[in-house]
């Protein structure tokens, strides 16, 4: 018996979740024992603040602007039930009552105290979670498609290879102090909803003419100071070959990236400068010369890992609810929050629900912990106790019945947690801005709530369409504002918050980088100018077509122009 | 006796709980109305100097002045919105930070 055999599942430990071994545990609790020694000597005055830095960045400790900050990983977005009970009870007992889910599918805590964070990390360790890697120049918590292994465009669940590239990366010697820090991101469909082209690596799983699946691999994506599309660097690296491969990259990129400047330090600057010609180059010589038996594929182990990730008993149902329909047009209100946020799902009979935690002038991605709680109950009740978080800041239940989603909308309802918007114009990704980061030149999530206040009126949300509104306090785009259809980002101008607005971003395949609208605007003109660019495409979009399209096809030219004809009419912008 | 441009006031964050803190008569205040106020360059640099040494004894982390505007009442109010900010808390969360205390 080994602790992967499946009939040691944990009460409410879903059956696709990936479960410790016995080394991972003990690896996680050595981590924690060391970090308490590091506090009590830097509490004690044994070690300075240069001396401990490094200690806390390892476990996702940041100093912020009112508190400390802890960042918890969640690994390609896959949470139990339990895990988000304990997410709650620490943000009771330790901090102030919520949490924050961010865009690379990890947890921050705003108010940890120093002297709490050992048993905080402990409390997670139990529930097989901790902060490891989620700070640091190292590769950080791998993210993956938020609808895994349920999406009916799916050629094959990206989490196991989430999961092996996880295993790969902790704590590996070689690259903990690489450059700069590292985001690797997977997708197994045809839709990408991982944002793999604005990653340092993204990761695309790929059948070959053969019918075997491998992976395109996509590098030097990025965003912040300097955004930059992912390009690809191999269509086709057979998995047997994936962690050398990986690693052949990771080592031209350890090698060669720039360590002299910080700004210049990302592999997105490497391809750049070299071109991806070069870098190809180098990975191929790199990955014919090294040893890879060192990282000989082990299919078995892939397997295993695999394994975690089976189907849930599902049940044999009707692929369309009768009960649903009904219920749809009984209740208007459900019928929205139905059509808006469950999506198709791969087996019939069941849906994927989104839940918004973007309610209308709420703050995004914050859960109390009642909400973190409710969302623990209708994951068991209807989903089979799991969860995803989104790179969207959303929280999705997976595996929903379609007999089940009135009963869950009400549930849901009850907490506040039924806005019916995901995806559109009101689910807006924000990054936390000058309210706590200390990076921040301004705020953000002041700009969303007076956005989505703007467009409180969910019926004109729904025939506005899909938009995506994304928002970061600094260049360092923590909120893809690159990517956003309209993107926005704060900056400081004569000692004032000042918005630059982009439009035209994209974080799928079709991958682009928002341009430039004009001068910066200042906080209370932002959601006059976003209405009327939403008015502007409303006018000219044709029918079915989305913001970005109706964008791409008649031009950034044309959005600008109104604009300044709005700021001759006295808008001033 | 150099003149400073605005006068200024030392702020920082306390090494156990990471709530920011100032430099007030003679040790740390949480809340800034008691902060001690350098109205020349001498003055800012003996602030500066007290939080290095704070420092050394790790009391704190993150020290740095900052420039005030002195009220009439003799309050001492950052004149950027970044330490405007820290001396309340979050602007979207009213309840939570020194603000939530009745701080500022
Ligand atoms: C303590 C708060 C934070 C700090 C100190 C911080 C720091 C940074 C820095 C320095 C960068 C720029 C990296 C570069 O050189 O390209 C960055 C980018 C980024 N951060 Fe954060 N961040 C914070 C919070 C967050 C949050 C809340 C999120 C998610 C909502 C996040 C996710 C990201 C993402 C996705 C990027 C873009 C990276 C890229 O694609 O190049 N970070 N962050
Ligand atoms: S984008 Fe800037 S302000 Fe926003 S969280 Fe990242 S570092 Fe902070």
């Amino acid at each position: 018996m080994t602790a992967h055999d499946p009939s040691l599942a944990r009460p409410n430990t879903p059956v696709t979740t990936y479960r410790y071994d016995e080394f991972d545990a003990a690896f996680v609790r050595e981590r924690v024992a060391e970090f308490r020694e590091q506090v009590r000597r830097r509490l004690e005055g044994s070690l300075t603040e240069e001396e401990f830095r490094p200690f806390r960045l390892m476990n996702g400790l940041y100093l912020q602007l009112h508190a400390y900050m802890l960042r918890v990983a969640i690994p390609y977005g896959t949470l139990t039930a339990r895990q988000m009970r304990r997410l709650a009870d620490i943000a009771d007992k330790y901090d102030r009552g919520y949490g924050h889910f961010t865009t690379r599918q990890n947890l921050q805590y705003n108010w940890p105290k120093l002297i709490d964070t050992p048993d905080i990390l402990e409390a997670l360790a139990e529930v097989e979670m901790h902060a490891i890697q989620t700070s640091g120049n190292c590769i950080r918590n791998v993210t993956a498609d938020h609808f895994s292994g349920v999406a009916p465009d799916e050629i094959e669940d990206p989490r196991a290879t989430a999961e092996f590239l996880r295993q790969w990366s902790s704590a590996h010697p070689e690259f903990s102090f690489l450059p700069r820090k590292f985001k690797i991101a997977v997708t197994g469909a045809e839709h990408d909803r991982a944002a793999i082209m604005v990653h340092d690596v993204g990761l695309r799983i790929v059948k070959n003419a053969a019918g075997e699946v491998g992976y395109q691999v996509v590098i030097g994506g990025g965003l912040g100071r300097t955004p930059f599309v992912g390009k690809v660097l191999r269509d086709y690296v057979p998995r047997a070959d994936l962690l050398a491969y990986l690693e052949a990259v990771m080592r031209v990129y350890n090698r060669f990236g720039r360590r002299d400047n910080k700004y210049k330090a990302r592999i997105k600057i490497l391809v750049h400068e070299k071109g991806i010609e070069e870098v190809r180059a180098a990975v191929e010589a790199e990955f014919a010369a090294m040893d890879r038996s060192a990282f000989s594929y082990d299919p078995a182990e892939f397997e295993r890992i695999a394994g975690f990730f089976t189907p849930p008993p599902y049940e044999a149902l009707p692929a369309e609810s009768a009960k649903l329909r009904a219920e749809r047009v009984t209740h208007p209100a459900f019928g929205n929050f139905a059509e808006v946020n469950a999506a198709p799902h791969r087996v019939p009979g069941y849906a994927i629900v989104t839940v918004s935690l973007k309610p209308i002038g709420g703050i995004p991605g914050d859960a109390t912990s009642q909400q973190m709680r409710v969302l623990a109950e209708a994951s068991e009740r209807f989903g089979f106790g799991e969860l995803r978080i989104s790179h969207e800041q959303n929280v999705i239940l997976p595996h929903v019945k379609q007999d089940d989603l009135f009963d869950l909308w009400k549930l849901l309802d009850g907490a506040g947690l039924a806005t019916a918007n995901a995806g559109l114009v009101s689910d807006i990704i924000s990054c936390p801005g000058l309210d706590y980061c200390a990076l921040a030149t301004a705020r953000s999530i002041p700009i969303a709530q007076a956005i989505s206040k703007r467009f409180s009126d969910l019926s004109r949300q729904r025939r506005i369409g899909k938009l995506g509104i994304k928002i970061s306090g600094c260049i360092n785009a923590c909120g893809h504002h690159h990517v956003g259809a309209i993107g926005i980002l704060g900056l400081e101008k004569k000692g004032q918050e000042s918005y630059q607005i982009t439009l035209g971003g994209d974080p799928t395949f079709s991958a682009s980088i928002g341009e430039i609208l004009g001068p910066g605007v200042t906080a209370e003109q932002v959601p006059d100018v976003i209405e009327h660019i939403v008015d502007f495409y409303l006018a000219e979009r044709q029918e079915g077509e989305t913001f970005i399209e109706t964008w791409r096809r008649i031009g950034h030219a044309r959005f600008k122009d109104v604009l300044r004809r709005e700021g001759e009419d006295g808008a001033d912008i | 006796m150099t003149a400073l441009k605005h006068p200024q006031i030392l702020l920082a964050s306390d090494l156990a709980d990471g709530e920011v803190v100032f430099l007030g008569a003679e040790s740390w205040e949480r809340d800034h109305r008691r902060a001690r106020v350098a109205r020349d360059k001498e003055e800012a640099a003996a602030l500066e100097g007290f939080g290095k040494a704070e420092i050394a004894k790790n009391r704190v982390v993150d020290v740095y002045l900052a420039d005030v505007d002195v009220g009439a009442d003799g309050v001492p109010t950052p004149l950027h919105y970044r330490e405007k900010m820290r001396l309340k808390g979050p602007s979207v969360r009213p309840d939570l930070g020194k603000q939530a205390k009745g701080g500022a």
